[in-house]
């Protein structure tokens, strides 16, 4: 029993410092995302985001000047490789300290900043840190020497992502499809599901245990199973791929759970209330619409996060029910199968999708997450 | 654009579609087919009041049957069909399925996502709520835990492609081998059969806030009297909790567990995404979405295996659920 006092300490450094661990990891990958998003794309393959805010060493390549003072019988062209429009274009931010210099693609760092070499012909060429350089030819030069430079760039900081990915690209479309498909399969089967949940729980009729327990053996029913009879049924009754079609697929999919969750929580509301009403003569509705609705605001806010989120964030139905033109894709299967193959490797641009996708389910999870937790602890948790 | 205003007309026609015929099913009823008037008024009320809760689940029970109930039936009975619905080739699908490489890698590949992605999860989840239980900036962390719950699967899986990209910029564990010393960067998604492992880890990294929620409300019901006397036993931190606290809320660790094995066995979202089913990763229903469009007997078969493995969860929950309403 000794040296209890110490031990707790140490136990609540241990603590704090295992949690702070654990919250790191758990939130590392996104921020690698999230920084990535906004870095320029020839930094993010030349420096990992964990190096974000440190320069970056990119090579470029540019071309001299071409006009020359002849000095004896050697033609000499002085400039900045800085002042060549190629050579700018790839520092948006500005060039900085040129480290190394080179001729050829393929060695573009062949040589140490300052130093002048020959380069062949008898031509020599320098390039300094500063991006000052001095081409010496015999020849009156007609087009201006190819230079390769490696050279640190400072930080860059771009919205360019974002712009291109909202403004080519289709994503804006696919960000209005996911609206499209959401909101409709959010709000229609929290009314329906409301009525249903609301019989189960207060009506008195034979066969009610029986449903309950149906709704609970549906909620786990995978609804890949659903995808190829549903998907024909579709097709025959003329609705196809549309988002008609996956209105409805989304408004089944989600029902057990939102009759199963509005149950647990509409059973627990006081019975007083709701046999004083009765004997006040309210009818089954007018009780549903005053009262029970109004009492179990928590429970449809929770299974309507859910349904949103689940909605938003959803793949396979949108890929099997919604038609497979640029015109009704969603962000998902955007991301999923034109980004990733044929963008696989612009990380940039890859990042940003991502980003603009989960932006969303982000503000609607912080704002509202103090009803996502109770809904969850409803339907899990009896 | 049109298509927006066909959205928002489905709001509208839909919702007040539903509104409508709540409203006018019920006074129809109470009105027209049972009025509580003339001489069999109490009758009538009686009946009324027999038909009304059938009106209200009309419409759930409706589409629950069509998109749930009815698919049991049909996908098993298309499963018995070849690729085309006309050529009836009994138990064909399966007998082929059993017979295929490709099958049973995805079986055993699934077995073991739906042993240890529940498991990490739980694992990290009760660890996170014992950990944030008492600590005063605990509701913080814990949000931050519970974060990626509200990122898609497809968001999750390019996030950690910048985990685990080839690419000692870009991907985090090359970064870390370069800064060890290893000179080339490694694939870590063709690395065969760990390769399955670093595709958990992504669901693992999902589901671990939903476990900690639910565990963390679970840990704050267990009563103080039985905490405080073992501690007055002289119990110490750790059979606290793995003799007291964990068996108290054993219940909700087993509903954790199952909650989560069935989510495992319908997400094809990270496979696809991350490897597309190749270098061995692939699991049913990624393996099911090789033939949806192309080969509907194949899909529904697989599908309908997926079924068959969830059926023993789903047979627990509802004997549990009657057991509840008892």
């Amino acid at each position: 029993m000794d040296n209890i006092a110490g031990t707790k300490s140490s136990l609540t450094w241990a603590t704090h410092l295992s949690v702070l661990v654990l919250v790191l990891l758990w939130l590392i990958p996104t921020i690698g995302l999230f920084v990535s998003s906004f870095r320029d794309r020839d930094q993010i393959s030349a420096s990992g985001w964990w190096e974000a805010p440190f320069p970056v060493e990119l090579t470029a390549r540019g071309r001299t000047a071409t006009e020359a003072t002849l000095e004896g019988d050697v033609y000499v062209v002085t400039g900045n490789i800085y002042d060549d429009p190629e050579a700018q274009s790839y520092f948006p931010g500005g060039g900085g300290e040129v480290v190394a210099f080179g001729t050829s693609g393929r060695e573009p760092g062949a040589f140490p900043a300052g130093e002048p070499v020959e380069i062949g012909d008898g031509e020599t060429l320098v390039v300094n840190a500063d991006g000052t350089y001095e081409w010496r030819t015999t020849e009156e030069p007609d087009r201006g020497q190819r230079v390769y430079f490696a050279a640190e760039s400072p930080p860059d900081f771009t919205l360019d992502n974002y712009e291109q990915v909202l403004t080519a690209d289709n994503m804006t479309q696919a960000f209005v499809n996911t609206f499209i498909v959401t909101v409709p399969a959010t709000i229609i089967p929290i009314l329906i599901a409301a009525f249903a949940a609301y019989a189960l729980a207060w009506m008195d009729f034979p066969g009610r245990g029986v449903l309950i327990a149906l709704v609970v053996g549906l909620l786990v029913v995978p609804l890949q199973l659903a995808l190829v009879p549903m998907l024909n049924l579709h097709n025959k009754i003329g609705i196809g791929q549309s988002f008609m079609g996956i209105w409805f697929a989304h408004t089944a999919f989600g029902m057990p759970l939102a009759v199963y969750l509005l149950r647990n929580y509409m059973v627990g509301l006081p019975r007083d209330i709701i046999e004083s009403a009765k004997v006040d003569g309210a009818t089954d509705f007018e009780l549903f619409v005053r009262i029970i609705l109004p009492l179990s605001l928590p429970a449809l806010a929770a299974f309507s996060i859910f349904q949103f989120l689940w909605t938003w964030n959803d793949l396979l139905v949108a890929k099997v029910f919604l038609p497979s033109d640029d015109a009704s894709k969603v962000m998902t299967v955007k991301i999923a199968d034109d980004l990733l193959g044929s963008r696989g490797g612009d990380w940039g641009i890859l990042a940003t999708a991502a980003f603009v996708s989960i932006a969303v389910p982000l503000v609607v999870f912080f704002t509202m997450q103090r009803f996502l937790v109770r809904g969850l602890l409803a339907g899990s948790v009896k | 654009m049109p298509v927006i205003l066909q959205g928002l007309l489905t709001i509208v026609i839909g919702v007040s579609g539903c509104v409508a015929y709540f409203y006018f099913s019920n006074l129809v009823l109470d009105k027209v087919i049972f009025p509580p008037k003339g001489p069999k008024a109490g009758q009538n009320i009686n009946r009324a009041n027999q038909v009304r809760p059938w009106l209200f689940l009309f419409p759930a029970i409706f589409v629950l049957g069509l998109y749930l109930v009815y698919p049991v039936i049909g996908s098993f009975v298309r499963s018995l069909y070849g690729r085309n619905p006309d050529d009836f080739v009994g138990m064909g699908n399966y007998i082929s399925l059993a017979g295929s490489q490709d099958f049973r890698t995805s079986f055993i590949n699934n077995f073991l996502w739906a042993i240890v992605v529940p498991a990490g999860s739980t694992f990290f989840g009760l660890l996170a709520a014992q950990l944030t239980d008492k600590l005063s900036w605990g509701n913080f962390a814990k949000s931050l835990i519970f974060m990626p719950m509200a990122i898609s699967f497809v968001g999750a899986s390019l996030i950690w492609k910048f985990v685990y990209a080839n690419d000692a910029d870009i991907g985090l564990i090359n970064a870390i081998r370069a800064m060890v010393g290893f000179e080339n960067p490694i694939d870590v998604l063709q690395i065969p059969f760990w390769n399955n492992f670093f595709l958990m880890v992504i669901l693992i990294w999902i589901q671990t806030g939903f476990a900690m929620v639910i565990l963390s409300a679970a840990l704050r019901g267990i009563p103080e009297e039985t905490i405080e006397a073992a501690i007055l036993d002289g119990a110490n931190p750790w059979q606290l909790f793995f003799q007291i606290k964990v068996p108290q809320i054993m219940p909700t660790i087993v509903v954790v567990w199952t909650t989560i094995t069935i989510l495992v066995l319908k997400v094809f979202d990270i496979v696809y995404t991350m490897t597309g089913g190749n270098f061995g990763t692939e699991i049913l229903p990624s393996y099911m979405m090789d033939f949806m469009f192309r080969d509907d007997g194949r899909a529904t078969a697989i599908a309908f295996v997926i079924m068959l493995v969830v059926l023993p969860v789903m047979i627990w929950n509802i004997v549990q659920a009657r057991k509840e309403m008892r």
